[in-house]
């Protein structure tokens, strides 16, 4: 069954890549679609399986590479993560195939697009049944591969290329210290199995490496490095550029990519090393540090972003930022919870988004719309679901997750937990304020997007009525050609809202007793580790009660400062824009991290390598070498008619000359 | 009983030269007949090594297949035999020649005759390289593989190609004088040109430094590692597509193979001395010309420098002296004679319609030619060193024996997967994305069949060998097993003398 949950992606990827063309798009479309969905039911069976029943397994597929005391194999490791991680990975890839089936139904390069959700759903299913850390390694730079791929999938536009190679390259920095770490962790342990490297743990935990230069706690540095690779997949802070850029990629990518699975997989990866960062609290408190300075910076980007993808961007950013302070304080269970329930109400807002960008013809800017709730009734109440969600509003999914996250800020003895706390109670308000945001922008008031497409509008009295939501579109080929009354989305599209919905509002009611609460030990059966002096999930039921009920409080605040700036007084956000025009134009600018790293990186990199090519090869090397010598045989050799042979006789006549030598010196030399 | 086929494989060229000699060129026909033999040559020759694949036994680590006869002298003989190191370098030059001589089917249009010839002793003389076991045999092959690479550069290259071939030329002369002095040396010594007595032999301490040395200067240039590869990018750039692919897949690795049949196993107190030194050039290397790499505004320059940084991969893997390493460089060579003889028929490609090598004459390709950005984005992504294709395992393999051997070492070479990334995917966004709007490519077409046949078995090989590696890795397994042992305890005495002496 597992084979099947992993591998019919990649038969779909397979068929509709190879085949596309001939198959046709309808049937690309259809095969990669059936064969997730198919993937999707068997992932759920698995994790009732799994979850509620029997523990891990292991399942052997192939051996990959055995070189002297190293052996990796392609292998599964399927225990209650593995199961969590493939019902979110694959409920929602299947979801946003069906989903793109009505979104992506103009362009003409369908076959690929299908082509490449299946084979990103393939990579992140080896990264998430990883059975040793080099399998990981090929899932983690396969995600990125797809994620590359897909981002730059309308490869025309020159935006969309630079953004995809800057994906790839940022996560490639992360790899850098992900790979670092797999050889750290491999000569300690002496294997890149999780199975055998976990029992090893405890007795290396105390000892030291010599790592460039420095002796270091072997597991902090081992944690520290491959904690680096989890912050590039994670885009968390200093590493998290790439993630704004990559919303140049269609829309259901950035819902199935950069919120639900890919972006989730550092967080992952912590959990499934969970035994390794246990037995160190440096480590533990770099990613709680690291996490709880992501929540804060991303959330105060996200309160001025005008994009509507980049707004839920920096908000998937940010609740990364949440994760990470969770798996810090030792409450992974609370940790996969968000990512569970996250993954909800993320993808639903990106879908959601792309249903209003689809209903406004490529229309991204909220300041341009504005009023869409009487236009698109079902897609307005999608995403008020996933905002109250985000928003952690009592009894949704986020409500449960969030709230044990920052409680576990408060209570965890991490280094660094009232820093984490502090942050996190702010980000709460910023996360409920942004979000209402964009919902007052987007759906509520006067609509502006009659006024903003003043290009090309002709009056041809295009009436439709709001709800024709059926997939019966005349005007399907005619985006961006005039036809502004925005519409709602077909039903391919609205049912993955819906199905998002409901889990937006119930899964956090259905599940916590799983993840983070009484049924904890049963769920997980020792597949996240808590060490001995972990005591966070005792700790976390005797947090005082206004720790509790400050979330829910921030929430409101949130709302009701987003409700006066937007809806009631909409004036005030320029008259403060303008009152604090330093402030607002740093958040504008992302802190300026884009303009930092072009100069400390991007230019001295450029610089150097034309400087080595020119100065160093050119001039030293072979101004020295080559070109000195031969400076001066040419001036000899210009008389010789035929130069290339010329030179042929002269290297033939070397050699000779030295076998020659040889051979003589042996006739004479050689006789005693 | 004594086998012939490696002799075997040393002839079936020649004869196929013989024949390409002996017909006409100067009719379409002829011209026609001449590509036709020389693939046949060349095909037959893979057929023939397969069966000696087929005879070779992987676990044993000694030569095998050996053939003895007189040449010279009773202590300069004909002596062939291939081992764990040998045999896939041999199996690499006979698989990859075919489709160079399919490579070259359109684009040579002047002197068919002696091109083809050139390419076929060639041929035999870089199998005899891999497959001499006497050391003046394989000097004679090592330097006059030279002649006809030369030849290819100097008669069918580019614009610059007299400079470029004179470069090739005296970087080349330079080395294998020392290396010749060395040999001299080494039957003084010795007593003998055998290359099995000579691994079993035991050079003066002192003595090893200096042949070290004269050793490391030919490969050096050959392989080639920083600061003697400047004559790489130029013979790149300006020889025909199919001498692109010889130099890169096979040319290079002539150096790999010197350092693991000569340097470690017979002087292996000097090359545990000058380990550190070989670092310090190939981590310079996979940095350095990484950044050059960057900068390049002409394709196939920039593989080029993209060659030399891998090569770094190898020299740093070679002198960790542990199996990952050594193993990790032997399948990087492997990896790379494919991937890199790959991208430059890519290069080819595009070359052939266009003209021109200029990265910033093409743009956008994709939406003309959707099969070749496959093919490109595969043979990117395996120069990159992506998990799940063939340049994922060798780069891993090494770093992580280096990472063994010296922390600083593997932490300066892991750099060298950004900046690979950085650059590799600048050039294929530069050729394959953005607006298609040029007018001078509207013309341009998709992968021919012929071209089709030649990428397609190239994608296969890269993501099999990269999934399932074991094939290539099991060929020197055993080879890799003995050659640590041999070396651990030559430089245990070593250090058990050392430890008298005081």
């Amino acid at each position: 069954m597992y084979q099947a949950i992993v591998f019919l992606p990649l038969v779909g990827f397979l068929i509709a890549g190879l085949f596309g063309r001939i198959i046709g798009a309808r049937a690309s479309e259809i095969v990669t679609t059936a064969f997730l969905m198919a993937a999707a039911l068997l992932s759920w069976v698995a994790f009732f399986q799994v979850g509620l029943g029997h523990g891990e397994t292991r399942v052997q597929v192939a051996q990959w590479m055995v070189s002297g005391d190293l052996k990796v194999d392609w292998a599964f490791r399927v225990d209650t993560l593995t199961v969590v991680m493939l019902v979110v990975v694959n409920s929602v890839s299947s979801l946003v195939h069906l989903y793109s089936i009505g979104y992506m139904h103009e362009d003409p390069h369908r076959p690929r697009f299908f082509a490449y959700l299946s084979l990103f759903t393939f990579a992140m299913l080896m990264l998430v049944t990883a059975d040793n850390l080099v399998q990981m390694f090929f899932g983690w730079e396969g995600v990125g591969l797809a994620s590359y791929l897909l981002i730059g999938f309308w490869y025309n536009k020159p935006s969309a290329v630079a953004a995809a190679m800057k994906a790839f390259i940022v996560n490639r920095v992360g790899d850098f210290g992900f790979a670092l770490g797999i050889f750290l962790v491999f000569v300690l342990t002496g294997s890149v199995a999780f199975s055998e490297i976990f029992p090893k743990v405890e007795e290396i935990a105390k000892g030291t490496f010599h790592f460039i230069g420095y002796d270091w706690n072997a597991m902090t540095i081992a944690c520290l490095l491959l904690f680096m690779g989890a912050m590039g997949k994670s885009a968390q802070f200093l590493l998290h550029t790439w993630l704004p850029d990559a919303m140049e990629g269609p829309t259901p990518v950035s819902a199935l990519i950069h919120a639900a699975t890919m972006v989730t997989a550092g967080v992952f990866m912590v959990a499934r090393l969970s035994p390794l960062f246990e037995t160190s609290p440096v480590a533990m408190s770099a990613v709680l540090f690291v996490g709880a300075t992501t929540a804060f910076f991303a959330g105060t980007i996200g309160l001025v972003q005008n994009d509507i993808k980049r707004v839920i961007a920096y908000s998937t950013c940010s609740q990364l930022g949440y994760m990470f302070v969770a798996l810090g304080a030792g409450a992974y269970g609370a940790g996969i919870f968000h990512l569970f329930t996250h993954a909800f109400f993320k993808a639903l807002l990106f879908l959601g988004a792309g249903s209003v960008i689809h209903a406004m013809h490529h229309e991204q800017d909220i300041r341009h719309m504005g009023g869409l709730a009487r236009k698109i009734p079902f897609t307005t109440a999608m995403f008020a679901v996933g905002t109250l969600a985000l928003t952690g509003f009592p009894l949704t999914a986020g409500y449960f997750s969030k709230d044990a996250i920052i409680e576990s800020s408060y209570a965890t003895h991490t280094y660094g937990n009232a820093y984490a706390f502090i942050l996190l109670s702010i980000t709460a308000g910023l996360t409920s304020f942004y979000s209402w945001r964009l919902f007052f922008l987007t759906f509520m008031g006067q609509p502006r997007w009659d006024t903003a497409h003043g290009h090309d509008a002709h009056a041809s009295g295009h009436v439709e009525s709001e709800d024709d939501s059926h997939g019966s579109h005349a005007h399907a080929g005619d985006h961006g050609h005039g036809h502004h009354e925005p519409h709602e989305s077909p039903l391919s599209m609205l049912i993955p809202l819906g199905v998002l919905g409901v889990g937006a509002l119930f899964a956090g009611l259905a599940f916590e007793s799983f993840f983070f609460g009484h049924a904890y030990e049963e769920f997980w059966k020792g597949a996240v580790h808590t060490g001995p002096d972990n005591h966070i999930l005792h700790a976390i039921h005797e947090v005082p009660g206004w720790v509790k009920y400050s979330p829910t409080v921030e929430m409101i605040i949130g709302f009701v400062v987003a409700y006066i700036f937007y809806v009631q007084k909409p004036y005030l956000p320029r008259q403060l824009a303008e009152s604090q025009p330093t402030l607002y134009r740093f958040l504008l600018n992302k802190w300026y991290f884009d303009e930092l790293y072009d100069v400390i990186f991007v230019r001295p990199a450029k610089w150097l390598g034309r400087f080595l090519w020119k100065k160093g090869d050119g001039l030293v090397i072979d101004g020295m070498g080559p070109d000195g010598v031969s400076a001066r045989v040419v001036d000899v050799t210009n008389a010789v008619v035929r130069l290339q042979t010329g030179y042929v006789y002269h290297y033939a006549f070397a050699m000779l000359i030295g076998v020659a030598a040889l051979i003589t010196w042996y006739m004479f030399g050689g006789a005693h | 009983m004594m086998s012939h086929l490696l002799t075997g494989l040393l002839v079936l060229p020649l004869a196929g030269a013989l024949f390409v000699l002996i017909t006409r060129d100067d009719t379409e026909a002829g011209q026609k007949n001449i590509r036709w033999i020389s693939l046949l040559a060349t095909v037959a020759t893979f057929l023939l090594s397969l069966v000696a694949w087929g005879r070779f036994d992987i676990a044993n680590p000694a030569f095998q297949l050996v053939e003895d006869g007189s040449w010279l002298s009773e202590t300069i003989r004909f002596k062939l035999g291939v081992d764990g190191f040998s045999m896939p370098f041999v199996m690499l030059t006979t698989f990859l020649m075919p489709f160079c001589i399919v490579a070259s089917w359109v684009s040579v249009e002047k002197r068919i005759k002696e091109y083809f010839i050139a390419f076929l002793v060639l041929e035999t003389l870089m199998i005899g390289v891999f497959a001499s076991l006497d050391l003046v045999l394989f000097y004679v092959f090592f330097e006059a593989g030279l002649i006809p690479m030369f030849l290819i550069i100097g008669i069918w290259g580019g614009k610059r190609r007299i400079y470029a071939s004179f470069k090739f030329f005296l970087y080349t002369l330079l080395g294998s004088l020392l290396m010749l002095v060395a040999i001299m040396a080494m039957y003084w010594d010795a007593g003998t040109t055998d290359i099995p007595t000579l691994l079993a032999h035991k050079f003066p301490h002192g003595m090893q430094y200096w042949l070290w040395l004269a050793f490391f200067a030919s490969f050096a240039v050959k392989m080639p590692m920083w600061p003697v590869h400047t004559w790489l990018p130029d013979a790149h750039v300006e020889a025909p597509t199919a001498g692109s692919v010889i130099l890169a897949a096979i040319l290079l690795k002539m150096g790999g193979y010197g350092f693991i049949r000569f340097s470690i196993p017979m002087f292996p107190d000097a090359s545990l001395y000058f380990a550190p030194f070989v670092f310090a050039l190939s981590v310079i290397a996979i940095v350095y010309t990484s950044l050059v790499a960057l900068m390049q505004e002409d394709m196939k320059k920039l593989i080029a420098y993209s060659s030399v940084a891998h090569m770094g991969f190898v020299t740093m893997g070679l002198f960790t002296l542990t199996p990952q390493g050594i193993q990790g460089a032997m399948f990087q060579m492997v990896s790379h004679g494919i991937v890199s003889g790959a991208l430059f028929l890519c290069v080819g490609v595009v070359y052939d319609r266009m003209h021109t090598r200029d990265i910033a004459a093409y743009g956008g390709l994709t939406d003309r030619m959707p099969r070749y950005a496959v093919a490109f984005m595969v043979f990117t992504m395996a120069n990159v060193g992506l998990p799940g294709t063939s340049g994922f395992v060798g780069e891993f393999l090494t770093l992580l024996g280096a990472f063994r051997a010296n922390t600083w070492v593997a932490f300066i070479a892991t750099t060298g997967v950004i900046l690979s990334a950085c650059y590799a995917l600048w050039l294929f966004a530069r050729v394959m994305f953005g607006p298609f709007e040029k007018p001078s490519l509207k013309g341009m077409l998709d992968l021919s069949p012929r071209e089709l046949g030649l990428l397609v078995p190239l994608i296969l090989l890269t993501i099999y060998y990269g999934v399932h590696p074991a094939p290539v890795l099991d060929a020197f397994a055993a080879s890799t097993d003995s050659l640590l042992k041999t070396t651990q305890a030559a430089l245990g005495a070593a250090a058990k003398t050392a430890a008298l002496a005081h």
